[in-house]
């Protein structure tokens, strides 16, 4: 079975970014939107993985300085996600919808 | 004596008072006198002398050499003569008439200040010195004007006399950069007049003329006469220091000092072209005009400062002609009696509790003998009664101006003349008293009456002291003390003064009230509704023109222009850009950071 290549890595990545980014931009569900952006944040870690894998150094390792940020993104998405969640619960108690269309007081 | 006193000393004495003697009236009166008597002395002490200064070097730049000196000549000296004698009787005048004033210590600085000015002005020896004196005289005489400030009318009056002057002063200014520019000197010795003959008598006839109106303003002639009458608001013994003898004289001073420097004579006169003739003909219509206004005044001071108009009028009109040795003449003799009149005034109004209007007096001749007697030296000095003073000045100007047609011109104005004084004199002095005022008036005191005295005493002395003359010994002044029988400008002049002694006599004699009338000379022509018409035109047309750049350029355009674009892009980002779905700013986001990624990555090469 072949080895895939650092582009393919890459095009899968920024096919998750990109679903992601639509997402993001079409759907109104507002627990929708929030899943998308943390697809977008997997397909930055992706690339991050995928570089350092193929970053190899002077003595055959791959560079692992890629995939210990991606474990810190990881935490703090994490935490951004219960934030978020929280904030998205407060949200519907306040508003009773978590539908973006409903949600428009930042219209000028 | 060192010449420099005669500035060093006014002006002393004027920073003096103002600076630290403002609370001690006497002290800074009895000063500010002793300081014109020293001038006096200094006066006298340079009239057998050569002496000369040293000029200083003030502004020196390639081209232009400016230096403060002193022109110590007859003609200088003898207006000297005529500045500190009449401005020491002024003084002594002053001490009686201002006792009572609360400003007192400001008066008299004022009146120091107003010496050294003058003093300036004569003793001048460049155009650009004579000018800052000029100006200075201006100032003090606006002080002076407006000394009594709390009455509007002396604010008004002062405002009046600075702006008209201010007017005159402006083609002054002109006049002296061009004459500097023709000639490369604004220093009178250096001057040459046969520098005009290479150019358009166009050209130095306008230098001529523009000189001359600082002299129109200054000397209040023809159209820039209106601030003179108003000026009578001051003080009576600055209306006849300032307003009468000295200051409204600077300007035909000025004139003869120009044709002295530029040497023009009546046979050099052609090198200015028409401009002798402008200034004759506005001489002689000041002095007529003047003169009609003064014959349906009834302010006691007011007839005196048309008549003042009047004789300036004639002066400028001598100097026109192109004979300003007779209008110089005319000004050293007409200094002391209408100094002395002023005066004589002042004692009335004095005496009469400040009454000012000639109806309300009358019988004064037995109350107050020694003002009744010298005002009528003074009026007949005036009216050109033979062997008094004016008589022989007045002589000399109908002279310059025989076989011309302003020879009846000046012979028309020298009848009105006698008819207005002597109705000033007969309404006022004769007949019984009208007011209460006059009722109670008594001869004023000591100090008051001995400078009418003296000053009468000049009125028949002053043509027989040559050596104090104001003309130089290169102007032939023709003058015998006993008259021509057999010249027709003495019979012209006697005649006048008959015509108009008669007419007086008959039309006031006994009179309580004028039985003239005549709205077009008591309203002084309407000089002053035609000049506020005028104005208020041009201040609406200019209101109208910056209302309309204020509105509509800078509010419209500009400032409102701005601010309404700035709104108006607001506005639109307003409604497309924050549409408030959260989708819609995604997607922006997400443009954004596309074409951040764009510019960076594929764009940058």
């Amino acid at each position: 079975m072949p080895t895939p290549s650092l582009t393919e890595y890459l095009i899968i990545s920024g096919l998750l970014f990109s679903i992601g980014l639509g997402g993001v931009i079409i759907r109104r569900n507002i627990i929708v939107i929030f899943m998308c952006l943390e697809m977008m944040l997997a397909a930055a870690s992706l690339t991050l993985v995928a570089f350092s894998r193929f970053n190899v150094t002077d003595n055959g390792l791959p560079d692992y300085d890629g995939q210990m940020l991606v474990f810190f993104i990881i935490t703090v998405a994490a935490a951004e996600v219960a934030v978020g969640l929280a904030i998205i619960v407060s949200l519907y108690r306040a508003r009773q919808t978590i539908h973006t269309d409903e949600l428009t007081s930042l219209k000028g | 004596m060192n010449p420099w006193l005669l500035l060093i000393l006014p002006i002393t004495s004027a920073v003096i008072i103002h600076l630290g003697l403002k609370r001690s009236a006497t002290a800074s009166a009895l000063l500010s006198s002793l300081c014109v008597i020293a001038t006096l002395i200094v006066s006298f002490s340079l009239l057998g002398s050569d002496a000369s200064v040293v000029a200083l070097d003030w502004i020196n730049i390639s081209g232009l050499n400016l230096e403060i000196g002193l022109e110590l000549d007859q003609l200088s000296k003898g207006m000297m003569i005529v500045v500190t004698g009449i401005g020491v009787l002024v003084h002594v005048f002053s001490l009686g008439y201002m006792k009572d004033d609360e400003a007192k210590a400001r008066y008299f600085g004022c009146l120091s200040l107003f010496m050294f000015s003058m003093t300036g002005i004569v003793l001048a020896s460049n155009f650009i010195m004579m000018f800052i004196f000029w100006e200075l005289v201006g100032l003090s005489s606006y002080l002076l004007i407006g000394h009594w400030y709390h009455k509007d009318s002396a604010a008004d009056a002062a405002k009046k006399a600075f702006l008209t002057n201010r007017i005159g002063d402006f083609g002054f200014m002109i006049g002296i950069l061009m004459l500097w520019g023709i000639m490369g000197t604004v220093v009178f010795a250096e001057m040459d007049g046969s520098q005009f003959s290479s150019l358009c008598t166009c050209l130095t006839g306008m230098v001529v003329l523009l000189i001359f109106c600082g002299a129109v303003g200054k000397s209040a002639q023809l159209p820039l006469h209106v601030w003179l009458p108003d000026a009578m608001e001051g003080p009576t013994p600055v209306s006849a220091l300032i307003h009468a003898a000295t200051m409204v004289a600077a300007g035909v001073y000025m004139m003869a000092r120009l044709f002295l420097s530029l040497g023009i004579t009546p046979d050099t006169a052609e090198l200015i072209g028409s401009a002798p003739q402008v200034i004759a003909w506005i001489g002689g219509i000041t002095s007529l005009f003047a003169a009609l206004m003064a014959t349906q005044q009834n302010d006691i001071k007011k007839i005196l400062a048309y008549s003042t108009l009047s004789q300036l009028g004639y002066m400028v009109m001598a100097v026109g002609l192109v004979a300003p040795e007779a209008g110089m003449f005319h000004l050293f003799t007409h200094a002391w009696f209408k100094a002395l009149l002023f005066l004589g005034s002042g004692a009335v109004i004095y005496a009469c509790h400040h009454e000012q209007d000639i109806w309300k007096m009358g019988g004064l001749l037995k109350k107050m003998p020694i003002t009744a007697i010298t005002f009528l030296i003074g009026t007949m000095a005036l009216t050109a009664v033979p062997f008094t003073a004016g008589f022989y000045s007045k002589e000399g100007i109908l002279h310059a101006a025989h076989h011309q047609p302003l020879f009846w011109v000046a012979a028309f104005v020298a009848l009105l003349t006698t008819f207005y004084m002597f109705r000033l004199f007969i309404v006022a002095f004769l007949g019984k008293a009208r007011e209460h005022g006059s009722k109670e008036a008594s001869e004023v005191s000591l100090i008051m009456s001995v400078p009418l005295v003296i000053l009468a005493v000049m009125s028949f002395a002053a043509p027989h002291i040559s050596a104090i003359f104001p003309v130089p010994s290169s102007w032939s002044l023709e003058f015998d003390v006993m008259p021509h029988f057999d010249d027709p400008v003495f019979w012209t002049s006697i005649g006048a003064f008959l015509i108009g002694a008669v007419l007086a006599f008959t039309i006031y004699s006994g009179k309580d009230k004028d039985p003239l009338s005549i709205p077009l000379f008591r309203n002084k022509f309407y000089f002053d509704e035609i000049y506020a018409w005028i104005i208020k035109i041009f201040q609406d047309a200019l209101a109208a023109i910056v209302h309309f750049l204020d509105a509509f350029l800078i509010n419209t355009l500009l400032v409102g222009g701005l601010t309404r674009s700035a709104t108006g892009i607001g506005n639109f980002f307003r409604r497309y850009a924050q549409s408030g779905s959260l989708s819609g700013y995604a997607f922006l986001m997400a443009v954004g950071v596309l074409l951040v990624i764009y510019f960076t990555v594929f764009a940058s090469k």
